[in-house]
């Protein structure tokens, strides 16, 4: 019952989804419907015409611009109850549902039986489906700041992106699937995923990654309806951070797991589909800071609608990456070619009509006059061409094996390559980034921040002088800590003479964002450059140093789980001959299906971690342990969370701020009178 | 700089054409050798059996074409390619063997399950060998020619097609 | 204790094909010499593990993995370059078992885009900053 009950709702939202498609195109007047063609096609613009003509009463528009946020909301309802279905199917472990049966197990600990719901193909399809539908509820529920031609557009297309996903869904991903026969046991769950952290890393980079999907849908509403305005940019912009945030938690989240669970201590290869989830990112980071300037100074207006197109489309392109199978990776999904033909139909649907949209319209948005160096805007053109081109180099290395294959050709492309090709733009983006947020509008004049710039130089040039003599690194990991170094400092510089009670919360999200990505930045060098491993074959009673850790191997005895046995080591480490910690790494021994993991046991501290794993019996009753000193590593994920808040900062800042304004106004309006 | 754009949508429009065309590719799961037309490196492997010699390079230069059968007996592809390894022996091809990580009691208990159609059995068991003819994995069979120089690369086990195309490439090596 | 420890681990053990051999000698063991363990480390997270989906073989319990290992570490304690060793391999398996691209016929377009991505960068800042009104 429950299953048939979350496909009907299922095909509801998707007809609901539909109708708001219609309604919305339908509402559209004149020359939008000219550029609706270029998006649609003009064959399906006939019919809208028709639908319209149809409907409409003489008077135009009224019974279908009322029905889309309507049907915007009712999508939602309909198709997060169809998740909650699957999520109790996959709670209830009910094996008549091919799904379950695929990738479930009674034998499951709850909270991984409820992340199994997006742990395969079909699930994290229906979660794709679901945020879309979210996204677009709540903007048909609550956003009227802009025209309402323009949202009414823009959930027209949010709907026109969704009928293709909930199409490929119901047509050849269908997460309700009946078995012939229940299942007499599920086939359980990838040992790899029976982890909170990456329990819980889909949906936070799905919330962030198909949460985009608003600054693709605004993005066409607003070239439909030709409001390319600093109000468009203001009513995108809380939007789209909030999903910035998820996505940048979810990237963070994702990486830290890996770390721990793949028990090499590794944290980022530039997999492709590491790539896939970095793409985005760098888009919507691009996208916020255009928005910021089309919404103060009414410019870069063209920059600001293509990033909101290649933002989601990224994601789209990146989804597409996983789920074909023609890229190989660790991280790869169901690898079916024909479902990857079906995502490159709406692949091209989508992103070849926006853009064609794009080109068409793109002319009457007049890009405006330039702008001077020194000034604020100066710097986020600056920041936009930076990160456009990281993500230029991040596709291209990503996509170039594949390039290659059609030839005949095998390359591999990965850290080597990535590391210091993306520095190129990297580290002159961050000496931009010292001196930006310092500058005003329009123009400024170097000597005004003269010090803080001279501050910011002195302590870089410290620091890059004081890491060469004393530890004499590598290059790269060398500059990344100089400019750590520099952005720390250039970040608070904006704090300096200002009341800080006082000070309105965007600022202090962007204080606190830019100086994550320093803390960040720092982790990384600094685990680059510093990382100490120790391998050696141990007997029990052993000692053994790494950096400023004795680590003895005490115990090394078999323990059993719910759905695993292991061995676990038990170590004893001191940091500089300080009390010992104990720590149990394990390498456990899954049966269904059989695999086997390692559990690293991490020993934290402020300026770094132990990483510790028990591997296979060596010879002479001997147990091979590896060790690593990470100095600063953790810093690469507080970095990531400190950069995530500064944005849930800046968001609430924002929110808080419209609230009062219409409050305001609203009391103004009251006070004024019916008659005003 | 409007070009920018319609330029942006070429390349979009090439790229959706490579994955297109990509996806009606079947998946190329093997890593090709690069040796293929240089000469065997030099090496010398102890025998894996009792009753069969081991191999060295030397063995490979000695004038006669043969067949390096690279295999082991917890590999499973190799047990069902035995039945055609016997087929190539008995058309005449001389086929020599390199054991990958094996202990000398299973080889021979796995040709004696599957039969030896091997003249000799090197014991690689650190793949030292396999690294340095550029093979990624078993089975996989070389046809080296009289002068010790890989003519070509078989991946994965020996279908009955594959019989007589390895021969006709020894058949090719020896001319 | 030790009889029930190894029965554990032979259950353990996946019943897919797997050798019985040990690991090669430098596959778990680091060369005495840290500098120039580093080096052989550095060299082995950039290059490929056949065997694998995408891991580097520094990254990898593949047993291919490790005799690979074990070839970097023996040959640069015995003096080799890394360079020396990484040309070893892609004579043998191609670019595809490096991680860093080099430059070839067919890797050229990977150095040059970021060069006119260099280019396409400045001019689009020459045409956007410059004197504002």
């Amino acid at each position: 019952m429950i299953a048939e009950f979350g496909l009907a709702a299922l095909w509801m939202a998707a007809a609901l989804a539909g109708l708001q498609m219609l309604a919305g195109f339908a509402s559209l007047r004149g020359e939008d419907e000219e550029a609706l063609g270029t998006l649609v096609g003009r064959s399906r613009l006939s019919v809208l015409r028709a639908v319209k003509a149809a409907l409409s009463r003489g008077d135009g528009d009224d019974i279908l611009a009322a029905l889309v946020r309507p049907a915007a909301v009712l999508q939602a309802l309909l198709c997060a109850l169809s998740f909650a279905a699957l999520l109790l199917l996959f709670i209830r472990t009910d094996l008549s549902v091919a799904l379950v049966a695929q990738n479930s197990h009674s034998a499951k600990p709850f909270i991984f039986k409820l992340a199994g719901t997006w742990g395969n193909h079909e699930g994290s399809m229906l979660l794709w489906v679901t945020v879309m539908a979210l996204a677009g509820g709540l903007i048909g529920l609550l956003e009227r700041r802009l025209p309402e031609r323009t949202m009414l557009a823009t959930l027209a297309a949010q709907a026109f992106v969704g009928l293709g996903f909930y199409a490929f869904l119901l047509i050849s991903s269908n997460p309700f699937e009946r078995l012939p026969e229940p299942a007499a046991e599920g086939m359980g769950l990838n040992p790899l995923l029976q982890d909170m952290g990456l329990a819980f890393h889909p949906p936070t980079l799905y919330f962030g990654y198909v949460g985009l999907s608003i600054a693709f849908s605004f993005a066409v509403g607003a070239l439909l309806t030709r409001q390319v305005t600093p109000d468009f940019a203001k009513v995108m912009r809380p939007w789209v951070l909030g999903a910035w945030i998820f996505l940048t938690l979810g990237i963070t989240a994702g990486s830290y797991w890996a770390y721990y669970e793949l028990g090499w201590g590794g944290w980022w290869f530039w997999d492709p589909v590491e790539n896939a989830s970095l793409m985005p990112w760098l888009a919507a980071t691009a996208l916020l800071h255009s928005a910021s300037v089309l919404a103060s100074r009414d410019a870069l207006r063209a920059w600001t609608v293509m990033l909101g197109v290649v933002a989601f489309s990224m994601s789209m392109i990146g989804t597409f990456l996983v789920r074909s199978g023609i890229l190989t990776s660790v991280h790869a999904f169901a690898v079916d070619p024909e479902r990857g033909t079906f995502i490159l139909a709406l692949l091209a649907l989508y992103i070849g009509g926006a853009l064609l949209l794009f080109a068409v319209r793109a002319g009457t948005i007049s890009e405006g006059e330039r702008f001077s160096v020194m000034s604020r805007e100066g710097a986020l053109v600056v920041n936009n061409v930076a990160l456009s081109a990281i993500l230029g180099i991040v596709l291209l290395g990503t996509l170039y094996p594949l390039l290659t294959e059609a030839f005949g050709v095998r390359v591999s492309v990965g850290p080597p390559y990535f590391n210091p090709v993306g520095a190129i733009f990297f580290l002159p983006m961050l000496a931009v980034l010292c001196v930006g947020p310092l500058l005003r509008w329009r123009r400024d004049s170097f000597e005004r921040i003269r010090k803080p710039v001279v501050a910011v130089a002195v302590v870089a040039l410290a620091v890059l002088a004081g890491v060469y003599f004393a530890a004499g690194i590598a290059l790269l990991p060398l500059l990344g800590m100089t400019m750590a170094a520099a952005v720390a400092v250039a970040s608070v510089m904006p704090l300096r003479g200002r009341s800080l009670r006082r000070l309105p919360l965007p600022v202090w999200g962007m204080v606190i964002a830019h100086f994550g990505m320093a803390v960040g930045l720092f982790g990384m060098a600094a685990d680059s450059a510093f990382s100490r491993e120790k391998l050696v074959a141990a007997q029990v009673g052993e000692t053994v140093e790494d950096g400023p850790w004795r680590v003895t191997l005490v115990a090394v005895e078999p323990v059993a789980g719910p759905n695993w046995t292991a061995l676990e080591a038990t170590l004893h480490a001191s940091y500089q001959g300080g009390a010992p910690h104990v720590v149990h790494p394990q390498a456990r021994s899954f049966w269904t299906p059989p695999q086997e993991t390692s559990e690293a046991a991490l020993l934290t501290r402020w300026n770094g971690q132990l990483y510790t794993v028990i591997g296979g019996e060596a010879e002479g009753g001997r147990w091979q342990l590896r060790l690593w000193w990470k100095p600063f590593v953790t810093w690469i994920w507080y970095g990531g969370i400190l950069i995530g808040f500064g944005g849930l900062l800046a968001l609430i800042g924002r929110l808080a701020g419209d609230l009062r304004r219409r409050s305001a106004q609203a009391q103004i309006a009251l006070r004024k009178g019916p008659a005003a | 700089m409007t070009w920018l754009r319609w330029i942006l949508l070429a390349l979009v429009a090439g790229l959706f054409g490579l994955f297109a065309y990509m996806l009606t590719q079947p998946k190329d799961e093997f890593v090709e050798s690069a040796m293929v037309g240089k000469p065997m490196p030099a090496f010398d492997l102890p025998a894996a059996v009792a009753d069969r010699p081991g191999l060295s390079s030397a063995d490979l230069a000695d004038g006669q074409p043969k067949l390096l059968n690279v295999f082991a007996s917890w590999c499973v592809p190799c047990a069902a390619e035995a039945p055609n390894l016997a087929r190539l022996e008995a058309s005449g091809a001389n086929i020599v063997a390199v054991a990958i990580r094996d202990r000398p009691e299973d080889v021979a208990a796995f040709l004696a399950a599957y039969g030896n159609p091997f003249s000799r059995i090197g014991k690689d068991d650190i793949s030292a060998v396999q690294l340095s003819i550029g093979s990624s994995g078993v089975p996989e069979t070389f046809v080296i020619d009289g002068r010790g120089v890989i003519r070509y690369q078989h991946i994965g086990d020996i279908r009955d097609s594959d019989v007589s195309v390895l021969l006709a490439e020894l058949r090719e090596a020896g001319a | 204790m030790r009889l029930f420890l190894a029965l554990l681990v032979a259950l353990a053990a996946p019943a897919a094909a797997q050798d019985l051999l040990p690991p090669a000698p430098y596959a778990y063991r680091q060369i005495a010499d840290p500098a120039l363990e580093a080096k052989a480390q550095a060299l082995m997270e950039t290059l490929r593990c056949l065997k694998c989906q995408s891991q580097s073989i520094a990254d990898s319990d593949a047993p291919m993995a490790g005799d690979m290992r074990h070839q970097v570490r023996s040959r640069i304690a015995g003096g080799e370059d890394p360079e020396a060793v990484r040309a070893w391999l892609v004579e043998r398996y191609g670019d595809y078992v490096s991680y860093k691209p080099a430059m070839s016929a067919t890797t050229w377009p990977l150095f040059a885009i970021p060069l006119v991505l260099l280019a396409v960068v400045a001019l689009i800042l020459r045409r956007r900053l410059g004197r504002a009104k």
